[in-house]
């Protein structure tokens, strides 16, 4: 394979994981436009660990996890205040916040970035995208993930069924954060220097956009989406200078024609079907 | 109430709410024995419907005392009041609208074991909770529709659904927010008797409606609310010939 492709691979691998860290988060009715923060976090806990520290890598992705889930967790409870437009405003406020936090922390580089981390193999970031895509595969035929829809659904009703709203919506945005922050620790040793640059308001955006796209009621969807934004730009770019715009139209179309995403639940089912 | 009747199992002692300045129940006591099915009558605006939101734990009482089997549950929150054994539907339905009749029928069903078996494929993590839908899914006479999304029901099968869902919760206490509005003769008989069954499965059961030939036939006991205020108590037939709830309620045709 050409490091091109590979490089592009990769590229869809992280947004994958970080597509992931969004659809979580939705599936309880929440959308969190500030999801690239906990990649910031992720980036630079497992890029401190690594290079300074000299964790190896897994270890260093799960410690960067973990931090994240407790910053999701604590996002998370104000959040339980905020609904639709004013919950996606708070998290972008975050996602702003946590940029300049890292802006101005000079330990790890401030503007200037951070770099000296060791370049990981295309095969281990798809061994972590593949594993939360299995994972959230099988969650979805959980229980736990019918009471999430059941919030996102009617959260007054899901409460008088006996789902504990609260815990479950604040569990998502920690589970939600932990994976980002592994999708931030890859990001970080796949390009090998990291800035605040990278983890702002359009990475929030591209991650939304991922899910939006390739369907935002099943995890498959978010591969999809994820493919697409990746590889669109680059097919497109017979286009030379217009292909954003003509990405911009696409995406414009399917959403016209599929507000619910290129893939959906029925369309799955038949797919599966078709499959056996 | 004599002193050898069964203990309550839902009892309300002086509970009192209000919005603003507005009264929406003062002093409201009642106990529901275990085995009956209650109505709840009273004229539009007269508290029924918050008396449900009050026992559910989605509104507050300002004033007084809610015990169901014996816990008292006034400040609990809604989660844990429902886990205790009380389900309901809603005036207006409310099914979740991007689920098949199938997954509300799985997704009320109280825990059963621990930890790992909630995050897992429920077909296989939780055997249990699938036959039970399974068999609700029959009782209710919703086989047909099991892979269809409820919200595309007709209007009458979308209660079903509603009250399916709520029975699958494992409720000992139902409480049903006018059952049989928007339903026709055929499909109000039907569920008439879905309700009997329900009863004589051991389901206590509250419900507030404005059908009163509904009511009479089926209730054992009926409460009558005006104005927030509890102005009867008794069998069907002495509420009918009650001059109050005559005055209040009924009119002279009834």
């Amino acid at each position: 394979m050409s490091t091109y492709y590979a490089g592009l691979l990769a590229d869809v691998g992280i947004l994958l994981l970080g597509a992931f860290s969004v659809y979580i988060i939705l599936a309880t009715g929440q959308l969190s436009l500030g999801n690239a923060a906990f990649m910031a976090i992720g980036a630079y806990v497992a890029s401190f660990l690594t290079v300074e520290a000299d964790w190896p890598l897994t270890p260093a992705l799960v410690a960067a996890a973990l931090a994240c889930c407790i910053v999701g967790v604590i996002v998370g409870f104000p959040a339980l205040r905020l609904k639709g437009i004013y919950l996606a405003m708070a998290t972008l406020g975050f996602g702003e916040m946590v940029r300049s936090f890292f802006l101005n922390f000079e330990r790890m580089g401030g503007a200037g970035g951070f770099h000296g981390m060791k370049h990981v193999s295309l095969p281990y970031i798809w061994a972590w995208a593949g594993g939360v895509l299995l994972l959230v595969i099988a969650v979805e035929r959980s229980r736990l993930w019918l009471e999430m829809r059941a919030i996102h659904d009617d959260e007054t009703v899901a409460g008088l069924i006996g789902v504990d709203t609260t815990a479950t919506k604040v569990g998502a945005f920690g589970v939600g954060a932990a994976v980002a922050g592994i999708a931030g620790g890859l990001f970080a040793h796949q390009h090998v220097y990291i800035e605040p640059a990278n983890f702002g308001f359009e990475r929030s955006i591209d991650l939304v956009l991922a899910v939006i796209l390739g369907g935002s009621t099943v995890g498959a969807g978010a591969l999809i989406g994820a493919a697409l934004l990746v590889l669109l730009p680059e097919w497109l770019r017979v286009l030379a200078d217009w292909r954003l715009a003509a990405f911009g139209a696409l995406l414009i179309i399917v959403l016209l024609t599929r507000r619910q995403g290129i893939l959906d639940r029925p369309l799955l089912a038949k797919l599966t079907r078709g499959a056996r | 109430m004599t002193a050898a009747a069964p203990k309550p199992l839902l009892r309300l002692a002086r509970v009192s709410k209000s919005f603003g300045g507005i009264t929406a129940l003062s002093n409201v006591s009642l106990a529901i024995r275990p085995g009956r099915m209650v109505g709840v009558i009273g004229p539009n605006g007269a508290g029924k419907t918050t008396l449900f939101n009050i026992v559910t734990g989605a509104l507050r009482a300002n004033s007084g005392e809610i015990t169901f089997a014996g816990e008292p549950i006034t400040s609990w929150p809604t989660h844990r009041i429902v886990r205790a054994g009380i389900a309901r539907t809603f005036q207006n339905i409310r099914v979740f609208a991007g689920m098949t009749v199938w997954e509300h029928l799985l997704v009320a069903q109280p825990h059963r074991g621990t930890g790992i078996r909630r995050f897992l494929p429920a077909r296989w993590a939780d055997p249990a909770a699938w036959a039970r839908a399974e068999d609700a899914l029959v009782f209710f006479g919703l086989k047909d529709y099991r892979a269809r999304i409820a919200r595309t029901l007709p209007y009458g099968m979308q209660r079903k659904v509603e009250m399916a869902r709520a029975v699958t919760a494992g409720p000992r206490l139902l409480l049903l927010d006018e059952p049989v509005a928007g339903m026709n003769h055929d499909e109000a008989d039907e569920l008439a008797a879905l309700l009997k069954d329900l009863q004589r499965r051991g389901l206590t059961i509250l419900l507030i409606e404005h059908d009163m030939a509904f009511v009479m036939k089926l209730c054992d006991d009926l409460y009558v609310l005006d104005f927030g205020a509890l102005i009867a108590a008794g069998a069907p037939a002495e509420i009918r010939s009650d001059p109050k709830v005559i005055d209040a309620y009924l009119g002279s045709e009834a």
